[in-house]
């Protein structure tokens, strides 16, 4: 965990509404898959917690939908401007439990922590299959980033628009060693139930500090109470407690 | 000159007045991997009580105009876990006396967490949170009733030996009665303030931000109303006053201690940044020169 000042040096929409931002500072170190930052931004309170899409020693890039304030003024800002960040946040996937061929599910703007986790996976000769759902076509991005990777990639759209028509368990392959995914709640839950194998679950919450301070995020696990910014945001499977499954 | 940031807090020196405020810094180890948190005046743990606490649904945070709110409630592993897990592991990182702030649902409840904290040596000060619902008086605030906040004052004070402050709620009509209660059944001192009632509706879903609807704000934008109760306080009792609210830089702190309090606690500013206090007290010395102040302890009670 670091306060840093970093530079943006790339801020482009990818989407009509979700943008991918490069920050760059020295003392940055490469970031987690699965792991977030903590942006400061002008006149608001709160910091801003967006997970990390890619990253290497001196930067990281993040992708972000425009959905509030915070983000609508992150979509404004141009390379050379600067952000006081809060790095090296969460606990990220855990990437030795992969097996060889791990299944990747992402739903919307929880596809961006998938990229560096499938760009890991496929260093340590891995052969993962990326599962993208969205909406619908105009949502859709990473098809061409994930293949570029040498990943195998489907992707879904509710509306059959674009790829496979229905939801990412829609997709999911016949076989696979382990799943790791991210996205909203409910495809989280639908892809907890249509798992055949273990796996690892990255869950979003409103967050007062961002690194364990402020108990604004918890969640009851059966391992015990967890904070979604510092134990999480990834947990395992086997530990979940849903509220209503 | 070097002691010029010193203060006194209920009979124990402070190097100086910068106290981190309970529920915004853990059990202090957290920040410690931040910066060496032994440069704090001291700090106050997060709010204990007799057993284990989950707390409220999520979410439980709201951003709003200079600042948020928080309906955490009173989340913490209960005082037995407190003093077996939580201290050994603070002793680790702060070698100076710790606040321990102590919550309670009933008088009884207060009393024996207190007098459990009131055996462990790191244990500075007792700060008695009297903002919570006494199950036995109909839910009502234990803070928002002169009688019960002395009721409480008094139970705590005969199972302890150390400072006693009871950290007032200013969701009051009058904030001076419930410190005056305090101060004549033997508090030691008075913190204040608390967090102010609010809520937040989502215009999309056009539900409550918070899922427990309501909640307390804290912030910036809390600062002018705390600094007039912290005044207004200062005026009634004769007991240590600790002034938050708001509070997230040096001029703040100066203001608060202008107004007569002792010390500062600095609540949210911990959580958008992590070395908020550190740099505080790093910019204490300029702030004061710049308003030609020699040290803090002639502040006190100056308007």
């Amino acid at each position: 965990m670091k306060q840093q000042i970093l530079t943006i040096t790339e801020n482009v929409p990818v989407t009509n509404c979700v943008y991918r931002m490069r920050l760059e500072g020295a003392d940055l170190e490469a970031q987690n898959p699965g792991g977030f930052v903590n942006i400061r931004l002008d006149g608001l309170f709160l910091r801003r917690p967006i997970s990390v899409y890619d990253s290497e020693p001196g930067s990281v890039t993040i992708l972000y939908k425009v959905v509030g304030k915070g983000t609508e003024q992150m979509a404004g800002m141009k390379p050379g401007e600067t952000l006081d960040v809060l790095t090296g946040l969460g606990n990220g996937y855990d990437l030795t439990k992969s097996g060889d061929t791990p299944v990747l599910l992402g739903g919307g703007v929880g596809v961006p922590p998938l990229y560096l986790l499938a760009k890991k996976l496929i260093a340590e000769g891995k052969k993962p299959q990326a599962v993208l759902g969205f909406n619908t076509a105009a949502e859709v991005f990473g098809e061409a980033e994930f293949k570029a990777l040498g990943c195998g990639v489907t992707v879904t759209t509710a509306d059959g628009s674009y790829g496979v028509r229905g939801f990412v368990t829609d997709a999911l392959p016949e076989e696979y060693s382990y799943f790791y995914t991210c996205g909203p709640e409910p495809m989280l839950r639908a892809v907890y139930r249509a798992a055949k194998t273990s796996g690892q679950l990255s869950f979003e919450e409103r967050m007062g500090c961002g690194f364990g301070a402020c108990m604004g995020c918890s969640c009851k696990t059966i391992t015990g109470y967890k904070r979604i910014c510092r134990e999480g945001p990834v947990l395992e499977k086997e530990e979940i407690l849903w509220a209503n499954l | 000159m070097e002691n010029r940031l010193v203060v006194n807090l209920c009979g124990l020196e402070l190097d100086n007045p910068v106290i981190p405020a309970s529920g915004t810094f853990g059990f202090g180890y957290e920040f410690a991997q931040w910066y060496d948190i032994n440069c704090l005046g001291t700090f106050s743990f997060k709010g204990t009580t007799k057993d284990p606490r989950f707390g409220n649904p999520t979410p439980r945070i709201a951003e709003c105009p200079a600042g948020m709110i928080n309906a955490v409630g009173l989340q913490n592993p209960g005082v037995d876990k407190v003093i077996v897990e939580e201290l050994p592991k603070l002793k680790e990182v702060f070698h100076k006396k710790v606040m321990a702030n102590v919550s309670g649902f009933s008088v009884e409840d207060y009393a024996y967490t207190c007098e459990r904290l009131d055996a462990e040596e790191q244990v500075g000060w007792l700060e008695v949170n009297i903002s919570c619902p006494n199950v036995h008086g109909g839910g009502m605030s234990f803070g928002t009733d002169p009688k019960a906040a002395a009721e409480v004052t008094a139970a705590v004070k005969r199972v302890t030996t150390k400072p006693v402050i009871m950290k007032l709620s200013p969701n009051v009509t009058d904030i001076t009665a419930i410190a005056k209660a305090c101060e004549d059944a033997g508090a030691d001192g008075v913190s204040l303030i608390n967090t102010l009632q609010g809520m937040r509706i989502n215009l999309r879903t056009r539900k409550p931000v918070i899922r427990n609807v309501m909640g307390g704000v804290s912030g910036p934008a809390v600062f002018p109303v705390a600094l007039r109760m912290v005044w207004q306080v200062c005026r009634a009792v004769k007991i240590p006053v600790v002034g938050m609210g708001g509070v997230s830089t040096a001029e703040d702190v100066l203001e608060m201690m202008m107004a007569g309090a002792s010390a500062v606690e600095v609540g949210a500013a911990n959580l958008t940044d992590p070395c908020a206090c550190k740099k505080i007290i790093d910019d204490l010395p300029a702030a004061m020169d710049k308003y030609g102040i020699k040290s803090l302890q002639e502040l006190k009670g100056e308007i």
